[in-house]
């Protein structure tokens, strides 16, 4: 084997081909860091020509923070807190995940009470992200109103949110072995209140978004990815469903409390940024399906079986536990040679292996078919840097 | 949707059987039983093969690369590579551990298997110096072009880097 | 009251004579008066955007710069005069400044010929619809230049995108157009008022009328460069298009024009399809015409225009943005075919008289010979 020679992006990108076929002069543009539609600080270099997107080059690390460097100088408890800086509209997903390999690394139990707490919220919070998410992809599409509508509905969310875990966006909560708070005693109550609410605004959404003629053409045929790419270019969640392929972890394998619900599992069949739209639409109400089977059935119990201030213990080994967040499978990889600290942490995240489906896609397109096919992948930027 | 993707429920194999399937392929691989999940530590040699059998092995079919990461043990002076595999429509795990010298850590690029790992190795050179052969871009992810050292050594140091407090 | 138009223009040239101290003071009044209406205007129509976008987003919009925030626009432009003006390293700095001026000279040149009353207008041409059109096209130009000169090549997509577009749509516009002259057998804009004495032309004439309306806003809609035709701009593929770069007063001058040109397109669909400040007449029925004659004709125009303003920010805060193939796909596709189909129809309209009452001012009569033409007809 021979150790090749590492490049630069600038030697990357001078070694682009160039040959338009109209014989005009194609160009590079720096979408991002600071952009509109990219939605934080990812950086996309574009070769051009004209209007058409020949080649994207992603460029990453604006907000790199290195969390699996920090994850190895902290200890078990301190793990969680750094994870809703990840993806933060699925904090409480995040929470667990790493929670998740903590409990299966130390063995630690969990009752009934907190699964179904911890099945409720992060079940409430991917509706929360859905929501932005559909206001976000209504605004790229170059219509404002439905960031409001999304913003206005997701506020009842957050303020559930807030009553119960204190936070409103980078929520902590989740944490080995227990919750950190009992519920809120109008916590029920509030989540009814807002399903009853957020039903027919769901239609609502339909109504001004889905059903828009302008929508149905920007979007219809626009990004496909076949199930056979979105597979190879490790997409998972909504993005590897709307591909045709029903993989959901929360069905392949179960976790929390979601073996005890119905619910379905919506899957596209083109792949393209309407299925990948249509998608979502559908999680959402599936989501409120499952809070609906869930909410009057929170066993009693205590919140918590671990003492807060117990420290943790692991033996030496790798674990791995992986779940279904809005954006798809986030896996926590945990190396431990024993002790209160791991040796090694590792955060699969499901935006970092969705972005590169964008390769495929934009090539022939638009400068507006990337803001949508883009806005369709839901990518959330520091889970991609973590 | 294709066909060849649809999901074949209820035939995963158990870890043991996984295991045996998997050192049927590949004779030298061995069990790694400090894991929670199934898997396997095979060498730099056998991987390029095995990997690409992995992903085409009816019983197996491990399509999708869920992740590909590195630990860094400089006691013993290697990095060990991570990958775990999925099979979306087997329904099963696999791990695989790959050992190279951490003085020289050469490893074969699986990105002709799977795609994804294109850039998957790519953060694992940015972050621990591990260079793929046959890589068709291989750079820095994260950081600059010109960032000196691997952060995600353990021995790596920088002049604005914190201590812990003890 | 006397509805026969009068310009100011008219009255100035009228006045030099007799009375040079009149037509200073009409002259003044035309300048003044373009210059007022033009900044109260732009202020009116940006709260207006402002809060009548807050309502649909279930918002309250500006409230807390004076009473429900009135004078918030206001207090922007004074923060943008206040702001430095930017021009980047790189760019043409002389095609940079002068960019927002011509957008903006090219609106206050429209505005200058619209008629808003009988007696509100300041210059009558005779060729007021084509004239409207073509200085209409110097916006584009400002706009052009501005994505040119900005250094920038987001800024540059942006012009060029909305140079592609106004080209395009002016001509579906232009078809419109020509209905509404068709029918008023006349280019002068107080001449097509005024044919539309006994009933608008949306609905006198016979279908026609409505699609070259509907043709009209929609093409109107494109020139302007507003969502759901907003690609020039376009926040979230462009930053904001052609003026990324700008910044403090020549922004203002950029932001003022797209309001300006909204009040044009708005202006012009009334002018031509709603009856300008003509009240609701129907035919001949007379009590019926004088009941709407107690409200003055500036009221009619205003109320009309206003509808039509409130219709394009409807359009806005509802509607996607269209992508560019797309864009040009209508344009060249539907809208173009639609509107040639509607002039041909409009066309054999007139020629046989088919539309409701039609009048003895209506040109089924032939032209009168231009003056100095022999009166056989034949040219000299």
């Amino acid at each position: 084997m021979t150790a090749p020679a590492p490049t630069t992006l600038r030697a990357r990108l001078d070694a682009t081909p160039w040959a338009s076929p109209l014989g005009t002069q194609e160009y590079f543009v720096n979408m991002g860091p600071q952009h509109p539609s990219t939605h934080g600080v990812l950086r996309l270099v574009l070769k051009l020509d004209g209007e058409t997107v020949r080649e994207v080059v992603p460029v990453l690390g604006y907000i790199h923070r290195g969390i699996e460097k920090i994850c190895e100088h902290s200890n078990y408890r301190q793990l969680v807190h750094l994870t809703d800086r990840m993806d933060y509209l699925s904090a409480l997903a995040n929470n667990w995940a790493v929670t998740r390999v903590v409990e299966k690394a130390a063995g630690l139990e969990t009752n009934g009470r907190i699964e179904a707490i911890r099945t409720l919220v992060t079940e409430l919070q991917r509706i929360h992200s859905h929501q932005l998410w559909w206001g976000v992809f209504g605004m790229d599409l170059g219509a404002f109103t439905p960031f409001f509508y999304g913003f206005r509905d997701r506020e009842i969310l957050t303020d559930v949110f807030e009553r119960t875990i204190g936070g409103r966006l980078t929520l902590n909560y989740i944490q080995p072995g227990g919750v950190m708070h009992d519920i809120h005693p109008e916590f029920v109550r509030d989540v009814k209140a807002f399903m009853a609410v957020f039903r027919p605004r769901l239609d609502e959404y339909e109504a001004l978004l889905s059903e828009n003629v302008i929508v149905q053409e920007r979007l219809r045929g626009v990004g496909v990815l076949s199930a056979a790419d979105a597979v190879a270019l490790g997409a998972t969640g909504p993005v590897l469903r709307a591909s045709g392929v029903a993989h959901d972890l929360r069905k392949a394998e179960p976790y929390g409390l979601y073996g005890q619900v119905q619910f379905d599992v919506p899957i596209g069949s083109r792949g393209d940024c309407w299925d990948r739209y249509a998608v979502r639409m559908c999680e959402m109400r599936q989501s409120l399906r499952i809070v609906d089977q869930l909410i009057d059935h929170i066993p009693e119990g205590k919140h918590f079986l671990v003492k807060p201030a117990a420290k943790i213990k692991v033996q030496p080994g790798v674990w791995y536990s992986h779940l279904e967040t809005a954006r798809g499978v986030l896996g926590a990889m945990l190396v431990s040679t024993g002790g209160e600290a791991p040796y090694r942490v590792h955060l699969r995240t499901p935006n970092f292996n969705n972005l590169w489906t964008v390769t495929a896609m934009a090539p022939g397109g638009r400068v507006g078919d990337l803001v949508a096919i883009l806005s369709s992948l839901d990518l959330v930027v520091p889970d991609i840097d973590r | 949707m294709a066909a060849d993707l649809l999901p074949l429920a209820g035939l995963a194999l158990s870890p043991d059987a996984l295991v045996a399937a998997v050192q049927l392929l590949c004779p030298a691989a061995q069990a790694r039983p400090d894991c929670d999940r199934p898997a396997v530590k095979v060498t730099v040699g056998d991987w390029p093969e095995l990997a690409g059998r992995l992903r085409a092995h009816a019983d197996l079919l491990f399509d999708l690369l869920e992740t590909h990461t590195a630990i860094d043990w400089p006691e013993s002076g290697r990095i060990e590579l991570v990958y775990l595999l999925t099979s979306l429509r087997r329904g099963h795990h696999l791990t695989v551990f790959v050992d190279i010298p951490r003085d020289d850590p050469v490893a074969p690029s699986v990105c002709a298997v799977w795609p994804v790992a294109q850039w998957q190795e790519r953060e694992v050179y940015d972050l621990f110096g591990v260079r793929y052969a046959d890589h068709p871009d291989l750079r820095r992810l994260f950081l600059d072009d010109d960032w000196q050292g691997f952060p995600l050594r353990k021995d790596y140091a920088d002049a604005f880097m914190l201590d812990r407090p003890s | 009251m006397s509805l026969e138009p009068q310009s100011l223009a008219s009255r100035t040239a009228a006045a030099v004579d007799a009375e040079p101290w009149m037509a200073i003071a009409f002259l003044a009044a035309s300048v003044v008066g373009v210059a007022a209406f033009v900044t109260v205007l732009g202020l009116v129509l940006i709260y207006a955007e402002r809060k009548i976008a807050a309502h649909f987003q279930c918002r309250v919009g500006p409230y807390r710069v004076g009473p429900h925030g009135t004078l918030q626009a206001v207090a922007d432009a004074i923060k943008l005069l206040l702001k430095e003006d930017v021009v980047p390293a790189g760019a043409d700095r002389l095609l940079h400044i002068l960019a927002p001026v011509l957008s903006f000279a090219g609106m206050v040149l429209c505005i200058v010929a619209l008629p808003l009353g009988p007696h509100a207008q300041v210059v009558d041409l005779d060729i007021g619809v084509l004239y409207v059109a073509a200085v209409a096209g110097l916006g584009v130009i400002g706009i052009l230049l501005g994505g040119w000169s900005s250094h920038n090549k987001w800024s540059l997509l942006g012009a060029m995108r909305a140079g592609a577009q106004i080209i395009s749509y002016e001509l579906s516009a232009m078809l419109a157009l020509l209905v509404a002259v068709l029918f008023s057998g006349t280019l002068q804009l107080s001449g097509i008022v005024l044919a539309q004495q006994e009933g608008w032309w949306i609905w006198r004439a016979h279908g026609a009328g409505v699609v070259a309306f509907a043709l009209f806003v929609v093409a109107g809609t494109a020139e302007i460069n507003r969502t759901p035709f907003d690609l020039a701009e376009g926040e979230s593929e462009l930053t904001a298009g052609f003026h990324t770069e700008y910044s403090g007063l020549r922004f203002a001058f950029f932001f003022l024009a797209e309001f300006l040109n909204l009040f044009v397109v708005a202006a012009m669909v009334t002018t031509l399809f709603l009856g300008g400040w003509m009240p609701l007449h129907i035919g001949q029925w007379a009590a019926w015409n004088a009941a709407m004659d107690l409200l003055p004709p500036g009221l009619w125009f205003a109320g009309k225009a206003a509808a039509v303003v409130f219709l394009l920010m409807w359009f806005r805060w509802t509607f996607p943005r269209l992508r560019v193939d797309q864009l040009m796909r209508l344009e060249w596709k539907v809208l173009l075919p639609i509107g040639f189909a509607n002039l041909f129809f409009a066309a054999g309209l007139v020629v046989s008289g088919w539309y409701f009452f039609p009048t003895d001012a209506a040109p089924t009569a032939p032209l009168p010979a231009p003056a100095g033409w022999p009166s056989d007809g034949a040219a000299p």
